[in-house]
């Protein structure tokens, strides 16, 4: 008995135990072998085939969840109501109107929705029926992709892509390595090293892989590309072996396995939760700062037309109140509708007004914006000006949603390197025990072949310094994660090392070690290749010397440094470590550190980046210790990241100083001229870069970002130290606001003479003390505050040693500020996609580090110069448009609703429509549609090129500057003084007379019909006044619709229509242009309505002109001689009239 | 310099006017110098269209007489409650030669055709004569679409139902008799109203088609016998029932009852004495409303209408005087730069 309950007490605790490892681990057996008894077994775990399905629908589901998607919009389901409301109540209109659009914008948006699944599920079906090579009792077998399981064992051949997340167990090498490219995932495309799992490396045939019995514990799957932690426990003999495993160990799917002939690997993540699947979720929506206006609008129109239908509900039953009004002899009522209960009959007539007038929101809007959104950001991609020859890279847009919004940024936050620089590097001088060394024989970055010369800067070192100079070129050597590519045909960085017949390649993730590496071979050490575990060196003797490579401490962001642990040939054990002078100089205990200090700041000033280079000799002992705490650190599985962070910390000390590199990174081709445009345009241009503060500051000179008339203000931890931050941040404030005030009393609007700028440095460090929210400190609340009053009032802002999450912090620090400005972040590297997707508008550029950026970015250009175009004439572009078509498109719909609610005054406000069914439901779907959506993908108010000469027209449309309320109500105004010209100037021409020559009356409909011309005719006109920019398209297009309406008409009246119940509108159209003076009348209405803009245009235009304004007034006068303008600006001002 | 021959990358995009924005375009700015002559143009030629059509609308006759008889003075004022078949006569006198052709409308006032249910009260496939609606008219007539009996009314609905059913004779005094003045009521009805939208259903004798319905419950006598003179004015599309079913825009309107073409009117009336006869059948007192008859002729821009003469002066006028005040605004601000 006790033994059964214990039994059944271990299978509990077992399967607690699983369940509990069900959250955070799973237990793979490779090729499906249950563990030997013994060993500790975990409830087998379902998991999921290795279908990959990125569509959203299947053939059954998708009308009913297509249909549910779409009517989560607020705005569709507005008008599903509507059309509901129709269909249920008596209505005014018919179902028809409301409901055509309505299901005509659902029909093309599941058209387009269905077609792109079906090009999903078209792709999924290719890769899931795609064959891959599984072992299955020691023979290779075909399966589809999709029945792919975890714990199948796979073989991959060379230039064959993963099928599913594997773990390396052999390879074709020896060394058990294979090289990927994991272009697809993140767009690098240089050649990665992955690594066998040691135990398993050995076994290359199917039957061998076959007997390996093994399991393998690792983290559920979780999106990070990079990280990964797991455990395999082999079970060879008695003793089961435990290995770790980590992200070097595993291959992902979409990534290509190169250069190696096959592997054998194992399944452990499948289908959707493959890392790579993992990553296709969608990023959170950004929404641009029109819509927010556009729905503000919406809200404002709401209540309009719920008040039109609340007055006219109202008046109805004030105008009833006299039976003989409620119901005439000639029209009694039904005996249902004389029983019905008043509060019913109220309501019911409310909801009749509400879907009388709904067509002041019109559903047509929203598709219009879409559509002019989508269309229009085509125009980025083609452009051509935006195309990087070297990079044969285009414009790329991820996201048409915020197209509007570049023509509104306040903020610009650049990254560094890879952004204003090109993060080409060059490595220009390395500095050992004080010192100097350039290599002087550079021909555009390569090295003429048995090049050794060395400039030696300093008098010739002595023995002890040669030893100290050699054991800094070795380590330069040994320290980093270059790898040699033997062949030509590498897509990516090429850095040729022309060595005989043979060409090769280093390549790395990081632009700076490749750029060292060469250097290192120019001064006389040549790093060959990483062969068995051995590092080879070709030294200055043309020998070859070889380090066993024993540990790699991989760089990371937050330490800043790498190291590397070899043993030399002799046995010797050498820790290096090579990093950023701040995380170098404080773990130093010996060598020259003042001189090789002072150099490093030296060339820091001159805008270089300094690496500084230590080693550490170590004991067998030593090493023992640091193995042990290595494999300790990476077996676990919880905290895994904090103790090897630990770990390292312990080894990285007591650090011998040996020198330090300088290595150059351009600046990018007019990147000082796109800063200076942007601050012209009224941006302020913030750089955040991890680097340190010299550097910085100094590529922000070169780039023009701080001028030399800047008043540089400093937030460091130097001043800092000096100071508490509290008296440092009230002495800037006050040096700031003091000369903020005497500015105001100058009230200059903008660039004068005087115009001190300040620009402000501020290190991460700092920044964290200021945005630190301390409970003890009650003035500390107020840092932050300080702090953005004094940024408010700085041109340009430098901060420098960020780290990535600190970026983020900052731009969210400045969106969420009172102003609430618009920010763009701009970055090319995996460090500033957290900024990139925290700002309004992210921008990647296609830099060298790879395509995270890009992939996370809004847009993506090839190069930060690009930034200019983009933002100053598409930016620009983008938001006139989109203005103009918002305010547009409420306009005309209340010039449409206006006249039909005051003819409610008129016909007993008996919900009596105006215009008739057709004229309701395509006056905006085809009648005043087009017109507008080809102003907005057309307009240019001023030609690009002037655009971009002139930044400063870039403020003219600062702050949301044409959809502020007075823009709107002035809109609105011109709305209903229209409206009531329109229905008036009909009314009165009606009035009781006839205007016919043959004496004959005309009804309602004609009545309705004529307001409707004048108002067709109306609005295409003011459009017409609107644009400044009539290729031949927006011609076609504006007569063209025109044109339409009146053949619609005559084709509408001309016929009886058989499907029709009611021919009202029979021959309507025609009488009325029969009649002189209806023609009369439309010249007069269409005159009369558009007088007040016309006049109103013109006065403003002299009397409140802006830039834009005067630019366009001197482009005109000076239209024969377009290249003079520039230099007449002053003297034509006056003719801007 | 020698062109550079490069492969072109595949991913460049196409360079053409289109795809870079740079379409051949005019670019007119709305600028004073365009505005100023175009105001004074368009100013110009409103005034001389407006003083055209004022001058045209002034020289229209115009003779309105209010039969309504609310006053008790009025002839008319004995018919106004009475149940009875009711006659009334007024007399009027037209000073010197109302030209022709003539036009006699009826006017209602306060009278609402234009509401929504009464208007859509009508069943348009039985007015084009489908028997099929003659058996089972459409529900919009409710609730004139049956009788009491639950017999279908044709033609059904509130307005052809409340169809105006005064009727009026017009005589010239000559020499003290009393000369009937022949009224045509051909040409008062749209065209296409009464060739093609209005039919009557093709069975002869027409009351035939009729069979097993009813009259509308205020008319007299049935559709059939509207003019029994005269198949062609007769059931549907008898000129006067298409006349008032075609629905009036506004509260007060007027309808076109008979032209005078004929006779010794072709010229139009002679100056002198006329009597009006109406038989005065159609109730509008319950709603305050008003019943006239309207003697007019017209011109080249339709009946006595001074709103669009005096509209295009004004809107002219503010032409001109906006184009005088833009100028003095561009003096002075011309100015002001030069200083």
């Amino acid at each position: 008995m006790g033994m059964d309950f214990s039994t059944l007490r271990t299978l509990i605790s077992r399967y607690c135990a699983g369940e509990e490892n069900c959250v955070d681990t799973r237990t793979v057996y490779i090729g499906h072998k249950e563990p030997p008894p013994g060993a500790e077994a975990f409830i087998q775990q379902r998991f999921p085939d290795n279908r990959i399905i990125s569509s959203k629908y299947t053939f059954w589901n998708f009308i009913p969840k297509n249909m549910f998607e779409q009517f989560r919009r607020v705005a569709n389901f507005y008008f599903l109501i509507i059309f509901l409301v129709q269909l249920i109540i008596d209505t005014p209109t018919s179902p028809v109107t409301s409901g055509l659009p309505l299901f005509f914008v659902i029909i093309v948006t599941a058209i387009k929705q269905g077609y792109e699944d079906w090009l999903r599920h078209k792709a999924d079906k290719a890769v899931n029926q795609c064959l891959v090579q599984v072992v299955q009792h020691g023979k290779l077998s075909r399966k589809h992709s999709r029945k792919l399981t975890v714990g199948d064992v796979v073989y991959v051949k060379e230039d064959e892509s993963f099928p599913c997340d594997l773990i390396l167990l052999s390879s074709s090498r020896d060394d058990g390595t294979c090289y990927v490219t994991t272009a697809s995932l993140d767009g690098e495309s240089s050649h990665k090293t992955y690594h066998a799992v040691q135990d398993t490396k050995a076994y290359k045939t199917e039957e061998e892989v076959n007997c390996i019995h093994a399991t393998i514990d690792c983290e559920q799957p979780q999106p990070d590309l990079y990280k990964f932690r797991g455990n395999i426990n082999i079970y060879m003999g008695n003793e089961p072996v435990s290995r770790s495993l980590a992200s070097q160990n595993l291959l992902l799917r979409g990534a290509t396995l190169k250069n190696t002939e096959y592997i054998y690997g194992v399944a452990i993540y499948t289908g959707m939760e493959t890392k790579m699947a993992l990553n296709y979720q969608s990023k959170s929506q950004k929404r641009s700062a029109v819509e927010k206006s556009m729905n503000a609008y919406l809200v404002v129109y709401l209540c309009i037309l719920i008040s039109k239908a609340v007055i006219n509900t109202a008046l109805k039953y004030v105008w009833q109140a006299d039976p003989n009004r409620d119901e005439p002899w000639y029209n009694e009522k039904t005996e249902s509708e004389r029983q019905r209960h008043v509060l019913i009959r109220v309501f019911t007539d409310f909801l009749a007004f509400m879907v009388l007038f709904n067509y002041i929101i019109p559903v047509s809007m929203y598709v219009t914006v879409e559509m002019q959104k989508f269309l229009g950001s085509y125009f980025i991609m083609w452009d051509d000006e935006m195309f990087d020859k070297e990079l044969g890279e285009r414009a790329v847009v991820n996201t048409s949603d915020l197209n509007e919004e570049l023509g509104q940024v306040e903020y610009v936050f650049t990254d560094k390197t890879g952004t204003l620089t090109e993060n080409n590097m060059e490595f220009i001088e390395c500095c050992v025990d004080g010192n100097v060394y350039v290599p002087h024989i550079i021909c555009n970055g390569q090295v003429m072949p048995g090049a050794a010369g060395i400039d030696m800067i300093d008098t010739s070192p002595g023995p002890e310094a040669r030893e100290r100079e050699e054991l800094f070129f070795r380590a330069l050597c040994l320290c980093h994660t270059v790898q040699v590519k033997e062949e030509e045909t590498v897509d990516g960085i090429k850095h040729g090392i022309h060595q005989g017949k043979s060409s090769s390649f280093y390549i790395s993730s990081s632009p700076d070690e490749v750029a060292l590496v060469e250097g290192m071979k120019r001064l006389g050490f040549t790093y060959l290749r990483l062969k068995e575990g051995q590092m080879e060196i070709l030294n200055r003797e043309d020998e070859i010397e070889r380090f066993e490579l024993l540990e790699v401490l991989t760089f990371d962001s937050v330490r800043r440094r790498m190291s590397v642990i070899v043993r030399s040939s002799t046995g010797e054990l050498y820790l290096f470590c090579k990093g950023a002078d701040s995380s170098i100089f404080p773990r130093v205990v010996s060598g020259k550190v003042e001189q090789i200090k002072a150099r490093v700041e030296r060339n820091a000033v001159e805008g270089l980046r300094t690496l500084c280079v230590a080693y550490r000799r170590l004991s067998p002992e030593q090493y023992e210790q640091v193995c042990h705490l290595l494999t300790r650190a990476k077996l676990e599985f919880q905290d895994q990241d904090k103790l090897v962070a630990e770990a390292y910390d312990l080894i990285e000390r007591d650090l011998i100083l040996l020198g330090a590199t300088a290595v150059e990174d351009r600046l990018q081709e007019k990147a000082a001229d796109t800063i200076e445009s942007l601050h012209k345009a009224g941006m302020k241009v913030w750089v955040l870069t991890g680097d340190k503060m010299e550097t910085a500051a100094a590529t922000c000179y070169a780039s023009k970002l701080f001028r030399r008339s800047t008043q540089i203000l400093e937030l460091t931890t130097k001043r800092t130290e000096e100071q508490s931050l509290h008296d440092v941040l009230f002495e800037l404030s006050r040096t700031v606001l003091r000369h903020y005030g005497s500015m105001t009393r100058d009230a200059s609007s903008g660039l004068s003479s005087e115009y001190i700028d300040y620009g402000l440095i501020i290190d991460g460090a700092t920044l964290s003390a200021v945005m630190r929210p301390s409970q003890e400190d009650s003035n500390s609340g107020n840092y932050k505050e300080i702090f953005l009053e004094i940024c408010r009032n700085c041109s340009a802002v430098l901060c420098c040693r960020m780290a990535p999450l600190q970026k983020a912090q900052i731009v969210k620090m400045i969106k969420s500020s009172k102003e609430h400005p618009i920010t763009l972040a701009v970055g090319d590297g995996a460090n500033d996609v957290s900024m990139i997707l925290e700002a309004h508008v992210g921008i990647g550029i296609m830099g060298k580090e790879g395509r995270q950026a890009v992939r996370n970015s809004d847009y993506a250009i090839p190069k930060f110069k690009h930034l200019k175009k983009m933002l100053l004439v598409h930016g620009h572009y983008y938001y006139i448009r989109i203005s103009e078509l918002v305010q547009y498109f409420f306009y005309k719909n209340v010039c449409f609703i206006f006249p039909q609610f005051l003819y409610q005054f008129f016909c007993g406000f008996s919900q009596q429509p105006l215009y008739d069914t057709a004229y309701l439901t395509l006056y905006n779907i085809s009648f005043t549609s087009l017109p507008i959506l080809l102003y907005s993908l057309m307009e240019q108010h001023i030609n690009i090129d002037i655009l971009k000469k002139e930044p400063t027209l870039y403020r003219d449309i600062a702050k949301n500057s044409l959809l502020t309320w007075p823009i709107f109500i002035y809109w609105t105004v011109l709305g209903v003084y229209d409206a009531i010209v329109m229905f008036f100037g009909v009314y009165f021409l009606f009035n009781n007379t006839t205007f016919t020559s043959n004496g004959q009356m005309f009804g309602n409909w004609t009545f309705g019909t004529l307001v409707f011309t004048v108002l067709v005719f109306t609005v295409t006109f003011k459009l017409v006044l609107d644009t400044h920019y009539w290729t031949w398209i927006n011609h076609f297009v504006i007569w063209g619709s025109l044109v339409f309406f009146v053949v619609f008409s005559l084709l509408w009246g001309g016929i009886i229509w058989p499907f029709l119940n009611y021919q009202r509108m029979y021959y309507v159209f025609m009488q009325m242009l029969s009649s002189g003076p209806a023609w009369l009348s439309i010249i007069l209405l269409i005159t009369a309505s558009l007088l007040p803009d016309v006049v109103k245009k013109v006065f403003w235009r002299a009397l409140w002109p802006t830039n834009t304004e005067r630019i366009q007034a001197k482009r005109r006068c000076l239209a024969s001689e377009p290249s003079t303008i520039f230099m007449l600006s002053q003297t034509s001002s006056r003719i801007s009239f | 310099m020698v062109k550079e021959e490069q492969e072109e990358s595949p991913n460049r995009p196409d360079n053409t006017a289109f795809t870079q924005q740079r379409l051949p375009a005019w670019q007119p700015i709305l600028s004073a110098s365009i505005v100023i002559p175009m105001f004074v143009l368009i100013g110009a030629a409103f005034i001389g269209v407006g003083v055209a059509l004022f001058i045209a609308s002034r020289d229209i006759q115009l003779q309105e007489l209010d039969y309504t008889g609310d006053d008790s003075a009025h002839p008319c004022y004995k018919c106004r409650s009475s149940t009875e078949k009711c006659t009334c006569s007024m007399t009027f006198s037209i000073p010197n030669l109302f030209k022709g052709p003539v036009f006699f409308y009826y006017g209602l006032t306060n009278y609402f055709q234009n509401q929504r249910k009464y208007g859509a009260s009508k069943d348009d496939n039985q007015l084009y004569g489908d028997l099929d609606y003659f058996k089972d008219p459409s529900s919009s007539c409710d609730p004139y679409t049956r009788d009491s009996r639950n017999i279908p009314i044709v033609p059904c609905g509130a307005l052809a139902n409340s169809m105006f059913n005064d009727t009026f004779s017009l005589s010239h005094v000559v020499n003290g008799t009393q000369k009937i003045v022949p009224l045509n009521g051909k040409g008062i009805a749209w065209w296409t109203d009464y060739n093609v939208k209005f039919r009557n259903p093709s069975v002869t004798p027409l009351i035939n088609a009729f069979n097993g319905t009813k009259k509308p419950t205020n008319w007299p006598k049935p559709i059939y016998e509207l003019d029994t003179t005269d198949v062609y004015n007769n059931g549907f599309i008898n000129q006067d029932f298409l006349v008032w079913m075609r629905r009036a825009a506004l509260p007060d309107f007027r309808k076109l009852y008979r032209r005078i073409t004929h006779d010794d009117y072709v010229n139009g009336l002679p100056a002198g004495n006329y009597t009006l006869t109406i038989e005065y059948n159609y109730p509008v007192y319950s709603f305050n409303g008003r019943k006239k008859v309207v003697l007019s002729n017209v011109s080249w821009m339709g009946g006595k209408n001074d709103f669009l003469g005096i509209a295009y002066i004004v809107v002219g006028s503010m032409c001109v005087v906006m184009s005088i005040v833009m100028l003095i605004v561009y003096a002075k601000f011309k100015f002001a730069e030069d200083d």
